[in-house]
């Protein structure tokens, strides 16, 4: 079913994945050694539960966590533990604590790693448990664990289930592929999703560009005899595949600013997130591995890599042809909100879909840039998909007015990037709003600190003048010269 | 291997504001070559004269402000300033009426404001429209356009402009050749208690061409804005919004009192009207930021430039009630901020 | 033009401006702000650090003499620009540059105390006016870092000197990317 895009704006870009997309998936060998970032790309991080010298097992657990946001990572390759540091990796910030694997050549597969025997019997509350434990986290992009989502949505009671398959950003491809070639897994995760999540409709969305994949998803639809499971076209319009736009467009329904999907009654995951719940119900497999988009001017055979979680890139890239010509930057993602790195020694991570090794002939329109000032003419506003006024927006980052930030919605910008895309002036409009957003958290944080110190200076003010009063009293008692003890409490010594 | 790291998008569209500007001058071409075909070369003149001056200002300007000259000379901003401006004058200004213009749009209408992007006001109009109130005889002197049946030839009205460039005294020699436009004979005219039809029956105002004259540069001028439509430099609000607040108001007046009030034909093909509808009124810095926004600063435009030339004491409306929208900006971008996605409106 | 006209623009106008002059005066005069919430209201936008370094013994004192037009607002050094600029907005007075005399401002720190050289002496912990050091006599002491204010009290009653000040953690997680030349 074709529908219409019903977020503000957007823009039709030039998609770039011819390049890699005509391929199959290619299984990578297991490289020699694993770069496990024990942040997923979230920003926060897992705690480990291996140490230096330890020997694991394929799908062994070596990092685990209660944090909302982190996700549980398992050692993709058996070996032995070498090293657990702080180092490079694609996160914000640029670095994360790292545990580093070095394969040793055993296939040994850990106990832990069982068929699940009836995923249908499973009640919501393990599944989302399960799932928690198998560290799977969202492929799409931001790496959310998909445990934590799908338990607020029970809470929020959300009713429909989308499924992101609409791919928008330029070069990335790997869902598409995934979609292809593993239609049937797809779908019979979107069925565990459904029900973990305990919600009643399942719309999976794919871009209109994507005629392989849409035929592929609708053939396993099909199979399924499930009224409440359809299929969703949408227009190649980015940022189509972004969360808040997407269920917009697919449910008709907008998510309140500053609230979650679910309170929109909807959740929203990735098809490839799907496809690796259905490898954890069908192996018993956690989290392990991706596939992930190897493609730009800069490397010899673009294509889509199932590639073990840690692989470095290097190796990644070495097993895509290698470097080609003159790569000038390395993007984890793609070139509108991708990460650049700053060293492919960085490992895969889960919500890395795409490495883009740019050239010159990929993202020169950005090199050459000349910022000048903002001329009003308002192309970043027509473009906007949050609604947003972002030359407003830009005068009011520059002055560092921060009510008149939120009040113009800052925080509703979902840094897509289209209105730096779009300005005549080459002003880097994305960057200095993520830069105002880091500017209120900081403000906000120093407030609440000011306000905690307040109150401890206060108390300890307080503390300070009953001592000296009691002192006065005890000073004056044993004096003998309290005359009408009672009345002398204000602690007044003269 | 390492790399460089930058903050994303790694991408951009490219559609500079150099790109832009200069796609602006270009559709500004047809209304220069029926300019030129119809009323001499005085044009391109008065364009030598005012780019010329208005580099020279900016360059002058920046230096003032401490900032490097050279990016904002390239970014062709100043370039349209001109360019509107030497559109706006009567080709027959002495030379240094059209620098002072300019000099004054440049200095005053933009870097007494902090230049690029800050004006809030055009400031081809401010120049024109201080020009207008400073020398208002100058100012409403044009040439009776080039005649089919060879009356006046181009060569004559060639050494028309070259006198009026100079600054002869036009009076004695080139007595019959200049005049007023005919939105002003009109404006006289009715002022006279002559009746409309009667007006434009008469030779000098309808049956020349001097009305066709205005009429040709405004098709030439609506080519290209429409040109500009197509290349999505210029949205449809404004222009729409500036010719449905200039026509719909003249069409009904038109039909109450034909004898008195001009039709919407007559009004949208004299005078600026095409030039300010795409050209002018669109200069994104000085009008409204939204889309909603726009259409009510373009609507404000026409109607304020129909009240000018109905009951106003200029014949053209247009710098005025440009500047006037523009003092309406702040007011109106208030109250048309668009729904911003999953806020309540 | 008629000399009457004028003198009758004249007292107009002065008329006009008397009246005007005395209903401002007597509405000034009954819209006179609420003091105390004044003070609270100053009080919020000091940074709380503490230091007295506006040579007031607090935040709240400073506050209180500001209110009172006993102060002017550029002395708070660990406010900096960023305050100055709040209250001028607050009390509608021009911005102005904090005054150097009080101090310089310098970027958020807190206290670290090495814990090797501690002595145990306990000086420090009453110096500390939001109660962020922890610690017994002849103890180890050690700083609540997210409660130090970085106001540097602590730091002349230590006797052997192992308190320092370093750069406070970040209060983001938000991280700025360089933007490549
Ligand atoms: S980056 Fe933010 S402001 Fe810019 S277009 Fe995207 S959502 Fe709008
Ligand atoms: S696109 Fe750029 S120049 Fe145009 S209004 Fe937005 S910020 Fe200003
Ligand atoms: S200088 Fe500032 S931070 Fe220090 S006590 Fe005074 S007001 Fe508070
Ligand atoms: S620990 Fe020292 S620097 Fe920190 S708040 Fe206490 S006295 Fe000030
Ligand atoms: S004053 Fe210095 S030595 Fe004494 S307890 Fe504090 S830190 Fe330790």
């Amino acid at each position: 079913m074709a529908v219409r895009s019903r977020f503000p704006a957007g823009l039709a870009l030039d998609a770039h994945k011819q390049q890699a997309c005509g391929t199959q998936i290619v299984e990578l060998p297991l490289p020699a050694h694993l770069v496990l970032a024990l942040d997923q790309g979230t920003g926060y991080s897992a705690e480990p539960v291996v140490a230096v010298g330890e020997a694991v097992a394929t799908g062994t657990l070596v990092a685990r966590t209660g944090h909302p946001f982190a996700s549980a990572v398992h050692a993709p390759l058996a070996g032995i533990v070498v090293a657990i540091e702080a180092r490079e990796a694609a996160v914000e910030g640029g670095r994360s604590v790292c545990i580093v694997i070095e394969g040793n050549g055993s296939d040994r597969i850990d106990d832990s790693v069982r068929p699940v025997k009836d995923p249908a019997s499973l009640g919501p509350e393990e599944l989302v448990r399960r799932l928690r434990d198998a560290g799977i986290a969202g492929l799409g992009g931001a790496g959310f664990p998909a445990s934590t989502k799908l338990a607020s949505a029970r809470n929020l009671g959300a009713h429909t289930l989308v499924l992101n398959g609409a791919e928008c950003e330029p070069w990335i491809c790997c869902d598409d592929a995934l979609m292809r070639s593993a239609a049937s897994d797809v779908v019979l995760g979107a069925l565990i999703l459904r029900r973990a999540a305990g919600a009643v409709r399942c719309v999976i969305a794919i871009e209109e560009d994507k005629p392989a994949a849409i035929a592929a998803v609708t053939g396993a639809i099909d199979g399924l005899r499930d009224d409440a499971v359809t299929l969703a076209v949408v227009p190649a319009v980015y940022p189509q595949g972004a969360e808040r736009q997407l269920i917009t467009t697919v449910a008709g329904v907008e998510v309140p600013s500053g609230g979650l999907p679910a309170d929109a009654g909807v959740i929203c995951q990735n098809v490839a997130t799907a496809a690796a719940v259905a490898r954890w119900a069908t192996r018993g497999e956690p989290m392990l591995s991706r596939v992930v988009t190897v493609t730009g001017s800069g490397v010899g055979h673009p294509g889509n890599v199932r590639a073990p979680i840690g692989t470095p890139l290097a190796a990644l890239i070495a097993a895509s042809g290698g470097y080609r010509g003159t790569p000038l930057r390395l993007i984890a993602g793609g070139s509108m909100t991708g990460r650049a790195l700053p060293s492919d020694e960085v490992g895969l991570t889960k919500s890395m879909n795409c490495v883009l090794v740019a050239t010159r002939d990929d993202i020169g329109s950005r090199l050459g840039a000349v910022e000048l000032p903002c001329i009003r003419c308002g192309d970043c506003a027509n473009s906007c998909p949050a609604g947003l006024l972002p030359q407003q927006l830009l005068r009011a980052a520059l002055a560092d007015a921060h009510d008149t930030l939120r009040q113009l919605g800052v925080h509703d910008c979902i840094e897509c990037g289209l209105c730096d895309y779009v300005c005549p002036s080459q002003i880097p409009l994305a960057d200095r709003f993520r830069e105002a957003k880091r500017r209120l958290q900081e403000a906000e944080a120093m407030t609440k600190k000011a306000a905690d110190a307040r109150e401890r200076h206060e108390l300890r003010q307080r503390r300070l003048q009953e001592a000296a009063t009691i002192e006065q009293e005890t000073f004056e008692s044993v004096r003998g010269r309290a005359r009408r003890p009672g009345v002398d409490s204000t602690g007044d010594s003269n | 291997m390492r790399f460089d790291t930058s903050p994303a998008p790694h991408v951009i569209a490219g559609y500079t504001v150099p790109r832009v500007m200069f796609q602006v001058l270009f559709a500004l071409v047809p209304a220069g070559v029926a300019h030129v075909v119809l009323f001499g070369p005085g044009l391109l003149l008065q364009l030598s004269v005012a780019c010329v001056t208005a580099l020279l200002a900016e360059a002058v300007a920046l230096r003032w402000r401490g900032r490097d000259a050279v990016p904002a000379l390239k970014d062709g901003s100043v370039l349209v300033t001109a360019f509107l401006l030497a559109f706006s004058i009567p080709p027959l200004l002495p030379w240094w009426l059209g620098a002072l213009g300019t000099a004054l749009a440049v200095l005053l209408g933009k870097h007494v404001f902090g230049g690029l992007g800050q004006n809030p006001f055009n400031p081809a109009m401010v120049g024109y429209a201080i020009l207008l109130v400073s020398f208002p005889a100058e100012m409403t002197r044009w040439p009776v356009p080039m005649d089919v049946d060879g009356t006046r030839t181009w060569s004559e009205l060639a050494r028309l402009s070259f006198a009026g460039f100079y600054g002869a005294d036009l009076t004695a020699r080139w007595d019959g050749y200049t005049g007023a436009t005919a939105l002003d004979s009109i404006r006289s005219g009715l002022d006279l208690r002559y009746t409309l039809p009667e007006l434009l029956g008469r030779e000098d105002i309808a049956g020349t061409p001097g009305a066709r004259g205005f009429a040709w540069i405004n098709l030439a001028a609506l080519a290209g804005g429409l040109y500009l439509m197509l290349r999505r430099i210029v949205r449809w609000h404004i222009p729409v919004a500036v010719l449905g607040g200039l026509l719909v108001p003249s069409f009904i007046a038109h039909g109450l009192d034909s004898g008195n009030a001009l039709g919407p034909a007559m009004q949208a093909f004299s005078g600026a009207t095409m030039l300010a509808a795409f050209f002018i009124a669109t200069d994104p810095v000085s009008a409204a930021t939204s889309d909603r926004g726009r259409l009510w600063y373009g609507a404000g435009i026409g109607l304020i430039a129909w009240i000018i030339r109905t009951w106003g004491d200029y014949p053209d409306g247009f710098a005025f009630a440009v500047l006037l929208m523009n003092l309406a900006v702040p007011f109106i971008d208030r109250y048309t901020v668009p729904r911003i996605y999953g806020r309540q409106p | 033009m008629n000399p009457d006209a004028v003198v009758i623009a004249v007292l107009v106008a002065a008329a006009l401006a008397i009246t005007l002059g005395v209903a401002l005066g007597w509405a000034a005069s009954r819209i006179e702000p609420d003091a105390d919430s004044l003070v609270v209201r100053i009080d919020a936008l000091l940074p709380q650090t503490q230091c007295g370094q506006c040579r007031y013994p607090g935040c709240r004192p400073y506050a209180a003499a500001i209110a009172s037009g006993a102060a002017e607002i550029d002395r708070c050094p660990p406010g900096g620009e960023v305050t100055v600029r709040a209250l001028a907005a607050l009390l509608d007075r021009s911005p102005r540059s904090p005054d150097p005399a009080f101090g310089a401002t310098k970027p958020a720190q807190v206290a670290w105390i090495d814990e090797a050289k501690c002595i145990g002496c306990a000086r420090c912990l009453p110096a500390c006016p939001v109660d962020a050091i922890v610690g017994a006599p002849r103890q180890m002491h050690t700083v609540i870092t997210t409660q130090c204010t970085g106001c540097e009290l602590c730091l002349p009653p230590c006797p052997v000197d192992c308190i320092e000040l370093r750069p406070a953690p970040a209060l983001s997680r938000r991280q700025r990317q360089p933007r490549a030349a």
